[in-house]
């Protein structure tokens, strides 16, 4: 069995994300960082090779972004990735969701995987939506907020957390699988890990290499076009009840509550 | 209000390392906030620590020995391992003394001064956590002279029987192995001792009030024989011990700035939400003015660990220059961790905080591989030409 794992190089938690007006796309000036919801992704699929139900022939992680994407793609390797493909063209620059998700499945064309594994969401666009499109675009099925995932040759059954309780959902492999990130506590790379992710293989490509249609990804190719941005208003500051008698807290907060008809 | 920096984040000191060094900094910061830093204030009140389970899960990090390269170490630049030190530190110095004594002085030891066979009998399995290693150079009546040491080893046909004792050896009484100094008719040798050697014992010291998360012990010699292959052949003279000393210096010099880093983590956040005459504590401006001095202090020491660590990357490092960073950062952050401590009021001397469980440990931090006035003697020396150690 081969799994892919599709990564992102997202600005890091401690960075004020911001979108650059002129460009309307996010500025990327700041401290990146492989976006932490894939390492649920990764971790799932060494668990996957780890269980013995299957034979797990090799995990590539695979990204599209710019040069300094690769980082992303060391920390995957150094996660459990046995290698990494990397997309890269300036004609990618301003894709939108679908032109992503086009251009991603180009790319895992050429893999023929039996899985692919993502993160629920990514830390910057938060779209929740690229497997979908994705599996659309590879003619696979593909479920979301996947908690609990047991492979067997040829099928998995999944358990996939809905609003209202969990679905057990069975499907037939390939599959592109979104995965939740209570699904499990991704691993701390050893340091020996991190030392030998840049000797593992990194497969450059372009949009020629996967037989891309350049009019359908970038900015030409995306039906989004960002218009104005405003930024969100200010919040006023909230009231802090320091508890000093539990009893007395309890009657304030009940009291505020209750002032805003918020109990019923 | 404005928003807050940190401490090293103020002069972006990160900005000078590489990303690996970085990922694996944050690597290790990352596995001790999950299984270490919860639990210190009660080892530290118990004065006692879970060395082998710590060992263990520090080898699949893959810590030991990590800037050695070869039998099964991760062979990181130093510059990284300096990094560790400092989060093991940031932790607690007696969690950085339990990792530099393994990888520093024990296993560092057996890869430059072993042989073939020795390096691939200890150092896999010290790597792994599996063994854990000690290191005897300090006697009772022998600290800052160890040329004077009374521990001897004599000939006995082709092997070796060692009596004597050695003093203030962390994790003396836990280790599987121990690297031993000795005098002998031939100089100062070291020694390869399996703990479980007959005539070996190890007995705890009680009664510290400092590094209590870590196990000291004395060791004694009764007549404990040796084959002639426990003999490490590479090291002849107090060379050895000092090629050791050097490299647990270096770590030292990055570990200390991590104790005082996280006192200052500490007391900042303290001082934003302690309310005196009814405004925070970091309102006063005798507050900001010790924040800040501590800060500068806190920031050069890391340039200068940061500078150290690029020397002995490239090979070019000297004793001299590693007895700078082990004297000034060791005594600049007892100073912070004293400071912090009086920001913190009386809540400063409880376990609650970190603070005075690090300006407590950082005594022995102070004293231990070279105290500062050996420290001073080895820079006086270089600026002199004249040794004033006796």
């Amino acid at each position: 069995m081969k799994i892919c794992v599709l990564v992102k190089e997202v600005p890091d938690a401690a960075v004020e994300k911001r979108i650059n007006p002129s460009t309307g796309r996010m500025d990327r000036g700041g401290e990146r960082n492989l976006n932490p919801y894939d390492t649920h992704a990764i971790e799932a699929a060494m668990q996957v090779k780890e269980g013995g139900a299957v034979d797990v022939e090799e995990i590539i992680a695979v990204t599209m972004g710019p040069s300094t994407a690769v980082r992303a793609l060391h920390k995957a390797v150094s996660l459990g990735a046995d290698r990494s493909v990397h997309l890269s063209d300036d004609a990618l620059a301003g894709s939108d969701v679908v032109a992503t998700g086009y251009a991603l499945a180009k790319v895992l064309e050429r893999e023929s995987p039996d899985l692919v594994l993502l993160g629920q969401q990514s830390d910057d666009g938060e779209c929740y939506t690229i497997g979908a499109v994705v599996a659309d675009y590879l003619r696979m099925p593909s479920l979301t907020q996947v908690i609990k995932m047991d492979v067997t040759p040829g099928s998995l059954r999944c358990e996939r957390q809905a609003e209202y309780g969990y679905d057990t959902v069975e499907i037939e492999l390939p599959a592109v699988i979104s995965v939740g990130d209570a699904i499990n506590e991704p691993r701390y790379p050893s340091l020996k890990a991190i030392m030998g992710a840049k000797k593992k293989p990194l497969d450059a490509v372009g949009i020629g290499d996967v037989g891309l249609e350049a009019d359908r990804v970038g900015e030409a190719g995306s039906k989004v076009v960002c218009g104005d941005f405003k930024a969100p208003p200010q919040k006023a500051a909230g009231e802090i009840i320091e508890d000093e008698d539990t009893n007395e807290t309890v009657e304030k907060i009940i009291a505020w509550l209750d002032e805003r008809k918020l109990l019923a | 209000m404005a928003t807050q920096q940190t401490p090293l984040g103020l002069l972006a000191t990160d900005s000078l390392l590489s990303s690996e060094d970085r990922d694996m900094r944050d690597t290790v910061r990352k596995a001790l906030d999950r299984s270490v830093r919860p639990h210190l204030a009660e080892w530290f009140e118990a004065g006692s620590v879970p060395a082998r389970e710590l060992m263990r899960q520090f080898g699949d990090l893959g810590l030991l020995g990590m800037h050695l390269d070869g039998y099964g170490c991760a062979g990181t630049s130093a510059t990284a391992y300096g990094l560790a030190c400092m989060e093991l530190e940031a932790a607690d110095s007696g969690i950085r003394s339990l990792v530099s004594v393994q990888g520093s002085l024990a296993m560092f030891a057996i890869w430059r001064w072993g042989s073939e066979d020795q390096k691939l009998q200890w150092l896999p399995q010290m790597a792994a956590g599996e063994l854990i290693g000690c290191f005897g150079l300090t006697e009772p009546d022998f600290g800052s002279n160890p040329g004077g040491m009374r521990t001897f080893a004599r000939r006995d046909g082709d092997d070796w029987v060692l009596n004597g004792t050695k003093m203030w050896i962390t994790n003396g009484s836990v280790a599987d192995v121990a690297i031993v100094w000795a005098a002998t008719d031939d100089g100062i040798r070291g020694f390869i001792v399996p703990t479980d050697a007959p005539g070996f014992s190890a007995p705890g010291i009680k009664g510290k009030l400092s590094l209590r998360a870590s196990v000291t012990s004395e060791l004694v010699f009764d007549d404990v024989r040796l084959p002639s292959s426990a003999l490490l052949p590479e090291a002849r003279g107090l060379s050895g011990p000092l090629s050791c000393l050097n490299e647990a210096r270096f770590g030292i010099a990055f570990g200390a700035l991590g104790a005082a880093r996280d006192c200052l983590e500490v007391t900042i956040a303290y001082v934003g939400d302690r309310q005196m005459f009814d405004r925070p504590l970091a309102a006063y401006q005798i507050t900001q003015t010790k924040l800040a001095d501590m800060t500068v202090e806190l920031g050069k020491g890391m340039l200068l660990a940061l500078h150290l660590g690029r020397l002995k990357d490239a090979h070019a490092v000297r004793p001299e220059q590693i007895s700078i960073g082990k004297l000034n950062n060791t005594r600049e952050a007892i100073a912070i961790a004293r400071e912090c401590r009086t920001l913190l009021g009386a809540n400063g001397i409880t376990l609650a905080y970190s603070v005075m469980r690090h300006a407590n440990n950082l005594e022995s931090v102070l004293t231990y591989e070279g105290t500062s006035e050996v420290h001073q003697l080895v820079i006086g020396q270089a600026l002199t030409g004249i040794s004033a150690f006796r």
